[in-house]
C-alpha cells in the first residue's frame, strides 16, 4: 500500500516566508539493548534493530512514504570490526581506546568535499594528533527513499590516533572534542555552499554513532557494517524520530554523540542564552588556554536535543561524571513541600546556583561508552519501561513488548519514575538505582555546610533604614505617566487584591493589536505568549504544583569548571515580586559577596528626539561598569518619574541590559532586579521574567492599592495589607500559570527563556533588544517607543487637567467606551448583524459588513491592512460556485453545552444541519438524544464531536456520530490553559450529559494526558479514527511562531483537517491576560501554516481551517487567499441569536438567555436557526462576489493565493507605516505538481488493525448478539484493540451497547498503546502479558483484564503491568490490572471500575465519577483536582496520607455498609478474574484489612451526594406522610 | 436577577396636582443601590452608546451599588456638566437601549443619575471648580439654556472668561421658563448658575444682543461667540380662527405660569388661566404632556390633547427594533392625572364668539401608503367631522428654528435648509470664531443633546482659540 513518491520536489530545510527552521520539534522512540555485564555481542545490535522496528509507529514520514525522519544506533567502539576493514584499505589501527573514529557526513559536492576533509586533517594535525585514514562507508542507497537518498551527503569514517605522550582515556576523549569544535567552526567559517551538510556524528574512541534520515528497518540495509556479525557491542541506543518537516536533513537523526532524547526542551531559547552568557567565565585548569576552542559550547541552530548534547558534552569536559552532569541538567522537582533527603536537596540547591534546569518533557538516555545513564523529567511526561531478564538482558524503551522474551526468563519489569534516574555501569556489570547514585552524588562534596555559609535569604538581611512612602500627592500623574486607566483600577488590580486570583473575562478580544492602537499601548502589549502545543504539554501548575517552584537565586554565577563554596553565595528568593521592604534591602547590601547597585531607568523628556535610545546605551554602559566594579545586583529603577523625566519603558531597558550583558560576557556575574512603575498584570511579570530579570517590585502597583484601600475607597474588600499580599499571591500564581503554559516548572528555566513573539516590533529593536525574539511583521523601531513613552508622559505632565474630567482615563480594553479604545464590536456592528439577520436584510447586513470592514481599515487587524488586487480576470457571478456549496464549508464555534444553554447549543446544530455546514459540541459531550432527528426533519446533532482534554462524554456512541472529530489542542483565548465549569452551570442535565455530580465544579487539564508530543497526537488521531472510521480527524490548534511547523507535524500524523484558530476567538470564561496577551492573529498562523504544508508536500492530504472573530465576507475571502478552505465562526453566530457581548458568560447570568443554565434566563432566548443561517448566506454571498471579481470558479482555486493580496494603499497610520507583510504575503517556490488546498485521503493505514480480524469473527455477535469467543496472539505494534469493532457496536446498538460479555476475546503478549480505546459495552477483553500507554481509555462500558503470563516468575503486584494514563476519561466499564500501573492511573475517570495493585504519580487525577480500588502503593498527588467519584487505597504502610494531594478531597475509613459491599465486591471479582494473589489475602484476612483501607472521598462530591440523599429521604418521608 | 425595576415613589395625583411643586419623591439609600445592582455592567453598554452626552453609565451604576456616591458624582459629571437636569427632564434614551430592556424592563438610569446629583448637592460635594490659571480669552455666550450653560462652564474651567447674554431676566433658558416646576424646581437651575458664577462666569441677563447690543461690538470685544438662542420659533396653525382669543402658544402658556410661581407680577389682562375650563391641547409631545399637568394644577374642567399622527404602538414593530429608540406610546407623569388623549385628528378652524374662541372644528384622518417624498398620505375621512367645546386651545406642535431677525441676520451666518444655523464638527458657523450649539443649531431636541451640543461647541471654542484642547469630543457624529 506505499505509494511512490512522484515529485522532482525536494523540500529544503532554510528560513522563508514565515517559516523559520527553529520551530522545528521532534519526538520518537526510543529504546536500548545491552547486556548487563558488559558482554559484547552483535545479537545486541540486531535486537536493538529489532526494538527500533516494533517502535516504527512512533516514526513517521512525510511527503514520500519511504523516507523516514531518521532513525539511528550508537554503539560502542567495535574494535575487532574496524581493525579488519581497515586493514584491508591498508590502515592499521592501534589499540582500543588509543584512537578515535569519527564518523561524519561530508558534501556530495566532490571540490566542498575535499575542502571539508582537508580542514579535518589539518585541525587534527593542529592538535597534536595523527590522522591514520579515511574509510568509506559502504551504504546502500536504493535501500532508502527517494527523497532521502537525493539529499544523501557522503559517509566517510576518520581515524585519529593518540600520540604517545601519556595522555589518559579521559583527556584523548577532551582532545577529540576540542578536535570536533575546531572542525566545525572552520567548516562554519568556510562559505562554502554545502557546509550546512557537513556534520560529524560521533568523534570518539569509545562510541560509534549510525544514523541517517532512514527508517527503521531501512538501516541494516543502508549501512551494511551494521549486519557484520564482528561488530560488537555490550549495548545499543536506537532511536526512531517523528518531525514535524519533511525537509530533508541527515543530521537530525538521533543518536546524538551521547544521549538520545524523547521530547522536548521548552525552555531551550533560554538555556541557550544563559550558556553563551556563562561562557566568559569559563576557565579550566585541564583545558588551560584550550577552553577557548570550545566555544560557542551550543552550536547555533541546531535541534533542542543536539544542544543538550552539547552541553553533557560540556559537563563531562569539566570532569564530572555523566550522572552528576545529568542531573544538574534535569534536577527532578526538590521544593520545600517534597519530601527528600537533605543532603539531595542541598545538592540540588547548590547547583541551581550553577546552572538552570533544561526544562520540558524528556527520557533521556545518555552513555560515556561504558556507563548509560536514563533519566526522566520531573513531571514523568515521557514513558520509559525496560525489564531484566534471567540472562543479564536489559531492554529499555518506550515502550513494553518491543522485544520478544520468553515471559519464564523476566526477573522483574520496571519502569522509570518522575525525575528518577537509572544506570548501568557495564564496567561494574549493574543496575545502580536512583537512591544509590544520588546519595552518593550528594555526598561528594559538604554542598550543605556551602549553603549555610553561602547562601542569602531576604529574611537574613538586615532591615533597611527607611522604606519609600506613598506618595499620594503625586500619584495620579504618576499612574498616568505610567498609562494607568480606570480599568486597570476596577478590572485588574482590584479582583488581584480582593481575591488573590488573577481576573477572568469571556468572549473573545476585538480590540486592535498594539501596533494599531492609537491609544500608546505599553511595550508591554507589542508581546503575546507562547504555548506549548501537541509537542510538549502544558502543565497544571496548580494541581501538579508539587513539581513548580518560583523558588530563585540571583548574584553572579561562578566558573562552570570548578565546584566550591563561592559558587552558592548568591541571594534566594521565594519568589520573583518584592515588596518595598524586600527591595530596600537588596539595595542596601552596599558591600561583600552580594553588591547591589541601583541604576536610574528614566530620561529627560526636555532631550530631543533619540533621548530614550542615549539613555538605554547610558544603562548598559552604567550596568557594565558597575559589573566591572564587582556589583551583582543591579537594580534598574524607574523612581523618580516627574515633569521633567519620563521613565524608558521597564521591558526595554531591562531587556536591553540583559542582552548587552550577555554579548559582553558578563551577564551571568550579575542578577537583574527590576524597581518600576510599569507593570501590574501578570503578563507584564511574565515578559520581565521571560528577558530576565530575577525580581521585580512594582512599587506603584502597590501606591495604587494602598490608595485604593485607603482614601479612594475603590477597594471592593479587605485593608492594603491584606491587598497587598493577595496581589502578590495573584500575581505568583498568574506567573506559574504563564510558564506552565509552555509546560515550564520553574522560574530559574522560565527566566530569561524569551517565550514570546513581538507583534508590530522591527528586525532593529528585536536585535538591539530582544535578540532572538521572533517578530514578523516588522512594525515600530525605538523611535515610535519612544514617541508613545513621551505621550503616556505629555498626558500626565505637560496639560492641567479640566475640572470635571475623570483622573484617570477610562480605558476601553475590557468594555467598550465611546472615548475609549477601539473595539470590533460595538452598539453599532452589534445592532445591524441583529436587524440584518431577523427581517433577512442583505441590505442591512451590508451596512454591517460596511461598518466591519471600515473598522477594518480603521487599522485594528493585519487583515484589516490588505487588500484585493483585482485584476482584468473577473468573472460573471453566474460562473462561482453556488452559495449552498460555500456554506458546507463554513461551521460554528466549539461551543460546549454547558457554557452556553440547551437552547442556543440545538439552534446551532438546526441551522447548520439544514445547511450541511458543521456545529460543533464544544467540550461538553452530548445527549445522545440528540443522535435521532426530530420529527420535522431537523437534526439536533452537533456534527463535529469534539474531543478536548476533559474527555467529558466522549464514548464510543459519542465518537460513532460525528462527521468531524475535534482534537482540541488549544483554544485561542486560553491556549495552553485548561478550564473550569463553575458548579452554578452545571444541573441536572449537564451533570448527566458530562458524566459528572451536579453543582460540582469541573475540570478540564490544560494538556490531553494522552498528547505530551507529535507522536502522541499521532497515535490519538489514530485512535479515533479506528472509534469511527467514517469521520474526519481534526485538530484545532491556536495561531502562534511555528504553528506551521506543528501543522505539518500533523499532517504527518494523519489527520484530515488542521483548524488554525486565532488568538482573539471568544470563551466563555478565561483569565483576563491570557485573553489579552497569549497566542497570535490567525492571519499570521495561517499564512505560516500554508507556506510550511505547501513547502514540505503535505497540504494536498489536509483540509486547513481558520476561525477567530471572522464576521464578512471581505475576512473570509482573505482567509481563503492565505491558505484556509473552510472558515469557523462563533461570536457572530452568538450575535446573530441574541447575543449582545455582555461578557458575563462566567457568570451564569447572561440576561438574553444564551451562555447561562438559569432556567429563567434561558426562557429569554430569542434565537433562532434561520437568523443563523441568514448569516451564513449573506456571507457566502459576499463571498461570491469577491469570487466573482477575483476570477475564482470555487474556492480550491482560491486557496493559498496571495498573489491576489495586497496591503491596502490608502493606510496613512503613524505606526503602521513599518509594517512588512512580504514574509505572511509569500509563496513557496515549488512545482504545479504539490498541492496546495486538499485535494486527497489520508492514509491512515487503517488495513493494518487487528479489528478486521476481530470485526469479522465477532459479526454474529454485532449482529444477532450470538455470544463469541476468541483468542488471539497480541503485539506491541497492534495499537487501539477493540476501538473499531467498538465502534460498529455503537453504530448498531447506540448507547446501550451489547448484553455483557457477547464478546469475549483473550490477547497473549504485549498489547500495544491505546488497548481497548472506548471499548463498548458488551465486549470483554483479555491480556495475558503486558501493555502499553492508554490501556482502556476512553472505556465506555467494556471490560479489560489484565494479568501477567502464567508461567511468568516475578511477583505481579511488585512489576509494571500497565503503561501511563490508563482509563484516562473512562466514562463505563470495568477493568482489573493484577500488577503496577504507571503515571496518571485513571485521569480524567467519570464513571469506569478498576481494581489495579499499585499505581504510579497523580493517579485518579481529576477523576469526576467511578470508583477505583489500589491494592498497593501509589505515587505522589494521588487524587489531585478529583471532583467525583471514590477511591479506596489499600494503605498497609500507613505512608497514603502524604502521597495524597488534600486539595479537594477526603480521607476515610471504609465504615458504610454501602462502601465495603462494593469494595468487597470489587475485590471479589479481581480476584475470580485475575487470581490475585493480594484480593484473596485482603479477603480472606477482610476484618483485619479493612481497616487499612483508606477511602479517597472528593469533598464537595460528598456534600452533593449527601444532599441528595437527604431529599431523597424528604422526598420518600413526605410520600409516606402524604 | 432578584431586584425588578423600582422607580422612586411619586407624590400621589390628588396631592401633587395641588401645587407646582416636584412630584418625585427619593429613594431610600438601598433602595438606590439596589436599583443600581440591577445593572448588568455590559462589556458593550449600549447605554452609554445611546446617550448623547455618552454617560459613562454602568461605571456609576457600579459605584452606585458599591455606595461609593462621590465618586459616582465624579463619573457622573465627567461627562455631563448638569446631571440633575437630565435625571429628572431628560426622556432617556439610554433606557431604551438598555440591554435589559430587550426582554424586561431597563435599569432606572435617569434615576439613578437624578439620586447621585441630588446626593452631591445636598452633601456640599458640588462646590465651585475655578481655574487655575486664565488663558486672557475672551468669551461670549449668547443664551443660557443647557447648552449656553454647558458650554459657558466648559469654556471657563478651560481658563477663558466667558460672559453669558441672556435676554430674558432670568437664566436658564427654556430649563427655566419653559419646563413646569412640578418637572424641574427652579432653585435647582438657580444654585447650578450660583456654581458656576462662583467658577468666574459672568451672567447679563437682559441683553438681547442684536436687538440692544449690536452684534459688531460683541464681536469686536471677544475672541470668540458662543450662540445657544434656542429654536424659538414655534410652528403655528394657519387655519380660520386663529386669531381669536384663548388661541395660545403652548410656550406663552408655560413661561407665564413659570413666572406667576417664581413670584413675578404678571399683568392680570394677560394671564392664561384653565381654571374651570374646557382645554384642548394640540400636539402630542412632551411640551403638550406640561400644559397639561399645568393645566390639571390650574383646575381646568376637562382637558383634551389631539394628536396629528396614528396612536403608537405599545410594543416595538418589527422595523423598530431594539436598540432603536421606541416608537411607542410614552406617557409622562401629567397623563396620571388626566386629560384624554385622541389621535389621527386634524384641526379645521376655530370658532368663537365675542372675539374668543368656543369652538374648535376638526377632522379625523387616516394614513395612506408613503407618497413620492416618502411621508405616508394623510387622508381625511369623509363623514368624519366633528367639534369641540373649548375656552381654551393651546398649540403645542413644535418649533421651526432660531430667529432669524436680528443676532443671526447682523452676523450673516449660513443656516440649513430647515432654517437653524449650519456649523462644522467643531461647532463652528460659516463665520470664523463665531459658533453655535444646541436647539439653534440641531433644531428642537432633547436637553441632553442640549448639554452635548454646548460641550462640543466649548471643545470647538478651546481648539479655536488655543490650538489644542483637553477638552473631551462628546458627539457621536463628531
Amino acid at each position: 500500500m506505499v505509494r511512490k513518491y512522484k515529485s522532482e520536489y525536494v523540500p529544503r530545510m532554510a528560513k522563508q516566508g514565515l517559516y523559520d527552521p527553529r520551530f522545528e520539534h521532534d519526538a520518537c522512540g526510543v529504546g536500548m539493548v545491552a547486556n548487563i555485564k558488559g558482554v559484547k555481542s552483535h545479537s545486541i545490535i540486531t535486537q536493538g534493530i529489532e526494538v527500533l522496528i516494533n517502535l516504527g509507529h512512533r516514526g513517521a514520514c512525510g511527503a514520500d512514504p519511504e523516507t523516514g525522519d531518521g532513525a539511528g544506533l550508537l554503539i560502542q567502539m567495535p574494535h575487532d570490526f574496524l581493525v579488519q576493514q581497515c586493514a584491508g584499505q591498508g590502515i592499521s589501527l592501534p589499540d582500543y581506546g588509543d584512537y578515535g573514529v569519527g564518523m561524519v557526513f561530508l558534501p556530495r559536492d566532490p571540490e566542498q568535499r575535499k575542502t571539508c576533509e582537508a580542514i579535518i586533517e589539518r585541525v587534527v594535525k593542529q592538535e597534536g594528533q595523527s590522522l591514520l585514514g579515511w574509510r568509506d562507508v559502504p551504504v546502500s542507497p536504493d535501500a532508502i527513499g527517494v527523497l532521502a537518498a537525493k539529499v544523501q551527503p557522503v559517509i566517510r569514517q576518520f581515524f585519529v590516533a593518540r600520540t604517545a605522550d601519556g595522555e589518559d582515556e579521559d583527556r584523548f576523549e577532551l582532545q577529540l572534542f576540542l578536535i570536533r569544535k575546531q572542525i566545525e567552526r572552520a567548516v562554519a567559517a568556510s562559505g562554502m555552499e554545502e557546509r550546512e551538510d557537513f556534520y560529524i556524528s560521533s568523534l570518539s574512541s569509545n562510541k560509534l554513532v549510525y544514523k541517517g534520515l532512514i527508517m527503521a528497518e531501512q538501516l541494516e540495509h543502508f549501512y551494511h557494517d551494521i549486519s557484520d556479525e564482528s561488530m560488537v557491542t555490550s549495548f545499543a541506543l536506537v532511536h526512531s524520530r517523528f518531525s514535524t518537516n519533511t525537509l530533508g536533513s541527515w543530521k537530525l537523526a538521533h543518536p546524538y554523540r551521547y544521549i538520545i532524547h524523547n521530547g522536548e526542551i521548552n525552555t531551550l531559547r533560554g538555556n541557550i542564552n544563559w550558556m553563551a552568557a556563562r561562557e566568559g567565565m569559563f576557565s579550566s585548569q585541564t583545558l588551560g588556554s584550550d577552553a577557548e576552542k570550545l566555544l560557542p559550547i551550543i552550536t547555533p541552530g541546531q535541534s533542542d536535543t543536539a544542544s543538550l548534547d552539547n552541553a553533557v558534552e560540556l559537563l563531562l569536559a569539566t570532569g564530572r561524571s555523566l550522572p552528576h552532569s545529568m542531573m544538574m541538567l534535569m534536577p527532578e522537582a526538590w521544593g520545600d513541600h517534597l519530601p527528600m533527603d537533605q543532603a539531595k536537596k542541598d545538592f540540588y540547591e547548590y547547583h541551581s546556583c550553577l546552572m538552570e534546569p533544561w526544562d520540558g518533557p524528556a527520557l533521556v538516555i545518555g552513555t560515556d561508552g561504558t556507563k548509560v545513564c536514563a533519566i526522566l523529567d520531573r513531571n514523568g511526561l515521557r514513558p520509559c519501561r525496560y525489564l531484566v531478564t534471567s540472562d543479564d538482558l536489559l531492554i529499555m524503551g518506550s515502550e513494553t513488548g518491543v522485544l520478544d522474551v520468553p515471559p519464564e526468563k523476566v526477573l522483574f519489569k520496571e519502569r522509570i519514575y518522575p525525575g528518577r534516574m537509572f544506570m548501568l555501569d557495564t564496567e561494574e556489570g549493574r543496575i545502580i538505582g536512583d537512591a544509590e547514585l544520588k546519595s552518593e552524588l550528594s555526598a561528594r562534596k559538604p554542598y550543605g555546610q556551602w549553603l549555610s555559609s553561602g547562601r542569602v535569604t531576604v529574611d537574613d538581611l538586615p532591615e533597611p533604614d527607611s522604606v519609600h512612602p506613598a506618595d499620594f500627592d503625586t500619584l495620579a500623574d504618576r499612574q498616568a505617566a505610567f498609562g494607568y486607566t480606570m480599568e486597570d483600577l476596577m478590572m485588574i488590580l482590584d479582583p488581584m487584591a480582593a481575591n488573590g486570583t488573577e481576573p477572568i473575562g469571556s468572549m473573545g478580544n476585538d480590540a486592535p493589536i498594539a501596533v494599531l492602537s492609537d491609544r500608546s499601548p505599553l511595550l508591554f502589549s507589542y508581546f503575546k505568549q507562547l504555548f506549548a502545543q501537541v509537542s510538549n504539554p502544558p502543565l497544571d501548575a496548580i494541581r501538579e504544583e508539587l513539581v513548580t517552584s518560583l523558588a530563585a537565586t540571583v548574584g553572579s554565577e561562578q566558573n562552570l569548571f570548578e565546584e566550591t563554596p563561592e559558587h552558592c553565595h548568591q541571594l534566594r528568593l521565594r519568589g520573583p515580586v518584592l515588596t518595598n521592604r524586600e527591595l530596600e534591602k537588596l539595595r542596601s547590601i552596599s558591600e561583600g559577596k552580594l553588591k547591589s547597585k541601583t541604576l536610574s531607568t528614566l530620561f529627560d523628556v526636555s532631550e530631543g528626539s533619540g533621548a530614550l535610545k542615549r539613555a538605554i546605551d547610558l544603562l548598559c554602559q552604567e550596568a557594565s561598569e558597575a559589573v566591572k566594579r564587582g556589583c551583582q545586583i543591579l537594580i534598574l529603577s524607574d523612581r523618580g518619574v516627574d515633569a521633567a523625566q519620563a521613565p524608558i519603558p521597564s521591558l526595554l531597558a531591562l531587556a536591553g541590559v540583559h542582552h548587552h550583558l550577555i554579548r559582553e560576557g558578563t551577564r551571568t556575574k550579575v542578577g537583574l532586579v527590576v524597581e518600576s512603575g510599569e507593570p501590574r498584570e501578570v503578563a507584564h511579570f511574565a515578559l520581565l521574567i521571560g528577558f530576565g530579570a530575577g525580581a521585580i517590585n512594582p512599587y506603584l502597583a502597590f501606591e495604587t492599592l494602598e490608595d485604593m484601600a485607603g482614601q479612594s475607597g475603590m477597594l471592593s474588600s479587605g485593608d492594603y495589607e491584606d491587598s497587598e499580599k493577595n496581589y502578590i499571591k495573584a500575581l505568583d500564581k498568574g506567573i506559574l500559570k504563564i510558564m506552565s503554559k509552555m509546560g515550564i516548572s520553574t522560574i530559574q528555566s522560565y527566566r530569561g527563556a524569551q517565550i514570546f513573539e513581538a507583534v508590530g516590533l522591527n528586525q532593529e529593536l528585536i536585535d538591539g533588544y530582544f535578540t532572538w525574539t521572533p517578530s514578523r511583521i516588522a512594525g515600530i523601531g525605538l523611535s515610535e517607543v519612544e514617541e508613545e513613552s513621551r505621550r503616556r508622559h505629555a498626558s500626565a505632565f505637560q496639560e492641567a487637567t479640566v475640572a470635571g474630567s475623570l483622573g484617570l482615563d477610562a480605558g476601553g480594553q475590557y468594555q467598550w467606551r465611546r472615548d475609549g479604545e477601539f473595539h470590533m464590536w460595538d452598539p453599532d456592528s452589534i445592532a445591524k448583524l441583529q436587524h440584518s439577520v431577523r427581517t433577512n436584510s442583505f441590505e442591512t447586513f451590508e451596512e454591517f459588513t460596511d461598518h466591519i470592514d471600515l473598522q477594518n481599515s480603521r487599522l485594528s487587524t493585519i487583515r484589516g491592512l490588505l487588500d484585493f488586487k483585482s485584476g482584468d480576470d473577473s468573472i460573471s457571478i453566474d460562473d462561482v460556485e453556488p452559495a449552498e456549496e460555500i456554506v458546507k464549508r463554513f461551521a460554528t464555534g466549539a461551543i460546549s453545552l454547558g457554557a452556553i444553554g440547551r437552547e442556543a447549543h440545538e439552534t446551532l446544530a438546526i441551522a447548520t444541519n439544514r445547511i450541511e455546514a458543521r456545529s460543533n459540541t464544544g467540550e461538553g459531550g452530548e445527549d445522545f438524544h440528540r443522535f435521532t432527528s426530530d420529527p420535522n426533519g431537523d437534526s439536533r446533532e452537533s456534527a463535529m464531536k469534539q474531543v478536548a482534554s476533559g474527555r467529558f462524554g466522549v464514548t464510543i456512541n459519542y465518537l460513532s456520530h460525528a462527521r468531524d472529530l475535534q482534537i482540541k489542542v488549544a483554544q485561542g483565548s486560553k491556549p495552553g490553559e485548561g478550564g473550569q465549569l463553575p458548579g452554578h452551570k452545571i444541573d441536572e442535565y449537564i451533570g448527566w450529559v458530562r458524566n459528572s455530580t451536579p453543582g460540582v465544579e469541573l475540570i478540564s487539564p490544560p494538556p490531553h494526558h494522552d498528547i505530551y508530543s507529535i507522536e502522541d497526537l499521532a497515535q490519538l488521531i489514530h485512535d479515533l479514527k479506528n472509534s469511527n472510521p467514517d469521520a474526519r480527524v481534526h485538530v484545532k490548534l491556536v495561531s502562534e511562531a511555528g504553528v506551521g511547523t506543528i501543522a505539518a507535524g500533523v499532517s504527518k500524523g494523519h489527520a484530515d483537517v488542521v483548524l488554525i484558530s486565532g488568538d482573539s476567538g471568544g470563551t466563555g470564561a478565561s483569565p483576563e491576560s491570557s485573553i489579552k496577551h497569549a497566542g497570535l492573529p490567525w492571519e499570521l498562523g495561517l499564512a505560516e501554516t500554508q507556506q510550511v504544508l505547501v513547502m514540505n508536500d503535505l497540504r494536498g492530504r489536509i483540509v486547513v481551517q481558520t476561525d477567530g472573530q471572522l464576521k464578512t465576507g471581505r475576512e473570509v475571502a482573505i482567509a481563503c487567499l492565505l491558505g484556509a478552505e473552510e472558515f469557523g465562526f462563533a461570536t457572530a453566530p452568538l450575535i446573530a441569536m441574541g447575543c449582545i457581548m455582555l461578557r458575563k458568560c462566567h457568570l451564569n447570568t447572561c440576561s438574553v438567555g444564551i451562555a447561562t443554565q438559569d432556567p429563567e434566563l434561558r426562557k429569554q432566548f430569542a434565537g433562532k436557526p434561520e437568523h443563523v443561517i441568514n448569516y451564513f448566506f449573506f456571507i457566502a454571498k459576499q463571498m461570491r462576489q469577491i469570487m466573482a471579481d477575483l476570477g475564482f470558479r470555487t474556492v480550491n482555486e482560491m486557496v493559498g493565493r496571495v498573489d491576489k493580496l495586497d496591503t491596502r494603499e490608502a493606510i496613512v497610520h503613524w505606526k503602521a507605516s513599518g509594517l512588512d507583510f512580504s514574509d505572511l504575503l509569500h509563496k513557496p517556490d515549488v512545482p504545479e505538481d504539490v498541492a496546495t488546498y486538499c485535494c486527497e485521503e489520508q492514509d491512515h493505514a487503517l488495513w493494518k488493525a487487528l479489528d478486521h480480524e476481530l470485526i469479522e469473527k465477532c459479526a454474529p455477535a454485532v449482529e444477532q448478539q450470538t455470544p463469541v469467543r476468541l483468542e488471539l496472539p497480541i503485539s506491541n505494534s497492534n495499537r487501539t484493540v477493540g476501538t473499531m469493532l467498538s465502534h460498529q457496536v455503537a453504530k448498531r446498538h447506540g448507547e446501550d451497547g451489547l448484553p455483557d460479555g457477547t464478546i469475549r476475546i483473550k490477547f497473549k503478549g504485549s498489547a500495544g498503546q491505546s488497548f481497548a480505546a472506548f471499548l463498548a459495552k458488551g465486549i470483554t477483553m483479555n491480556v495475558e502479558g503486558d501493555a502499553n500507554d492508554y490501556f482502556g481509555k476512553g472505556l465506555s462500558g467494556g471490560t479489560v483484564v489484565i494479568k501477567p503470563p502464567s508461567n511468568s516468575t516475578f511477583v505481579p503486584e511488585e512489576n509494571i503491568l500497565v503503561g501511563n494514563v490508563v482509563l484516562y476519561g473512562a466514562t463505563a466499564g470495568k477493568a482489573f490490572i493484577l500488577g503496577v500501573a504507571g503515571e496518571r492511573f485513571a485521569v480524567r475517570n467519570s464513571g469506569a471500575e478498576t481494581v489495579v495493585e499499585g499505581v504510579g504519580d497523580h493517579g485518579c487525577e481529576y477523576m469526576t465519577r467511578g470508583r477505583v480500588v489500589v491494592l498497593g502503593p501509589t505515587g505522589r498527588n494521588f487524587a489531585a483536582g478529583m471532583s467525583g467519584g471514590e477511591a479506596y487505597i489499600l494503605d498497609e504502610s500507613g505512608g497514603f496520607k502524604d502521597l495524597c494531594n488534600m486539595g479537594m478531597v477526603g480521607l476515610e475509613s471504609v465504615v458504610e455498609e454501602e462502601d465495603k459491599a462494593a469494595l468487597r465486591r470489587l475485590i471479589e471479582e479481581h480476584l475470580e478474574l485475575t487470581g490475585s494473589a493480594t484480593a484473596a489475602r485482603v479477603l480472606e484476612t477482610w476484618a483485619e484489612t479493612l481497616p487499612k483501607f483508606v477511602k479517597v472521598m472528593p469533598t464537595d462530591y460528598k456534600r452533593v451526594i449527601e444532599e441528595r440523599a437527604k431529599k431523597e429521604r424528604d422526598a420518600a418521608l413526605l410520600v409516606a406522610n402524604g | 436577577m432578584e431586584k425588578g425595576r423600582q422607580p422612586p415613589p411619586r407624590v400621589p395625583v390628588a396631592d401633587r396636582i395641588r401645587d407646582f411643586s416636584e412630584f418625585s419623591k427619593d429613594w431610600t439609600e438601598q433602595d438606590a443601590r439596589d436599583q443600581g445592582s440591577r445593572c448588568m455592567n455590559c462589556s458593550v453598554p449600549f447605554c452609554h452608546s445611546g446617550c448623547p452626552l455618552g454617560n459613562l453609565i454602568p461605571d456609576w451604576n457600579e459605584l452606585v451599588y458599591r455606595g461609593e456616591w462621590q465618586r459616582a458624582l465624579e463619573a457622573l459629571h465627567s461627562t455631563n456638566n448638569f446631571p440633575e437636569f437630565t435625571g429628572r427632564i431628560c426622556p432617556a434614551p439610554c433606557e431604551a437601549s438598555c440591554v435589559l430592556s430587550i426582554n424586561q424592563d431597563p435599569v432606572t438610569i435617569e434615576y439613578i443619575e437624578k439620586a447621585i446629583s441630588d446626593r452631591g448637592w445636598k452633601e456640599g460635594w458640588i462646590v465651585p471648580e475655578p481655574p487655575e490659571t486664565r488663558t486672557g480669552k475672551t468669551v461670549a455666550v449668547v443664551g443660557s439654556g443647557p447648552s449656553g450653560l454647558a458650554a459657558a462652564q466648559q469654556l471657563n474651567r478651560s481658563g477663558h472668561q466667558v460672559t453669558v447674554f441672556e435676554r430674558d431676566e432670568q437664566i436658564g433658558g427654556l430649563l427655566r421658563l419653559g419646563i413646569p416646576d412640578f418637572k424641574l424646581e427652579k432653585h435647582v437651575v438657580e444654585r447650578r448658575v450660583d456654581q458656576m458664577t462662583r467658577e468666574g462666569v459672568e451672567f447679563k441677563t437682559g441683553v438681547h444682543v442684536g436687538v440692544d447690543y449690536p452684534v459688531r461690538e460683541m464681536l469686536e470685544r471677544f475672541d470668540a461667540v458662543c450662540m445657544t438662542g434656542g429654536s424659538t420659533v414655534p410652528r403655528d396653525l394657519e387655519v380660520p380662527g386663529r386669531d381669536l382669543d384663548g388661541v395660545h402658544f403652548a410656550m406663552e402658556y408655560l413661561t407665564q405660569q413659570n413666572r406667576v410661581n417664581a413670584g413675578e407680577r404678571v399683568d392680570p389682562t394677560e394671564r392664561i388661566v384653565a381654571e374651570g375650563k374646557r382645554v384642548v391641547i394640540l400636539g402630542g409631545g412632551d411640551t403638550g404632556a406640561d400644559c397639561l399637568g399645568t393645566a390639571t394644577r390650574q383646575g381646568a374642567e376637562i382637558v383634551h390633547q389631539f394628536e396629528l399622527l396614528p396612536e403608537p404602538q405599545l410594543e416595538r414593530g418589527p422595523d423598530n427594533p431594539w436598540p432603536e429608540w421606541p416608537l411607542t406610546l410614552r406617557s409622562s407623569a401629567a397623563h396620571e392625572e388626566g386629560g384624554v388623549r385622541d389621535y389621527n385628528i386634524v384641526t379645521k378652524r376655530f370658532s368663537g364668539s365675542n372675539g374668543r374662541v368656543n369652538k374648535l372644528h376638526a377632522v379625523r384622518v387616516e394614513w395612506g401608503a408613503p407618497d413620492a417624498s416618502g411621508r405616508p398620505a394623510m387622508n381625511e375621512v369623509p363623514g368624519s367631522e366633528f367639534e369641540i367645546e373649548t375656552e381654551l386651545v393651546l398649540l403645542a406642535m413644535g418649533f421651526l428654528h432660531p430667529e432669524h431677525t436680528g443676532m443671526l441676520a447682523d452676523l450673516v451666518v449660513d443656516l440649513d435648509a430647515r432654517g437653524n444655523v449650519k456649523t462644522d464638527d467643531n461647532k463652528m458657523t460659516s463665520v470664523s470664531g463665531v459658533f453655535a450649539a444646541g436647539d439653534m443649531a440641531r433644531g428642537q431636541s432633547l436637553v441632553v443633546w442640549a448639554l452635548a451640543e454646548g460641550r462640543e461647541a466649548a471643545r470647538g471654542i478651546d481648539q479655536h482659540l488655543m490650538g489644542k484642547t483637553r477638552l473631551p469630543r462628546v458627539l457621536s457624529t463628531g
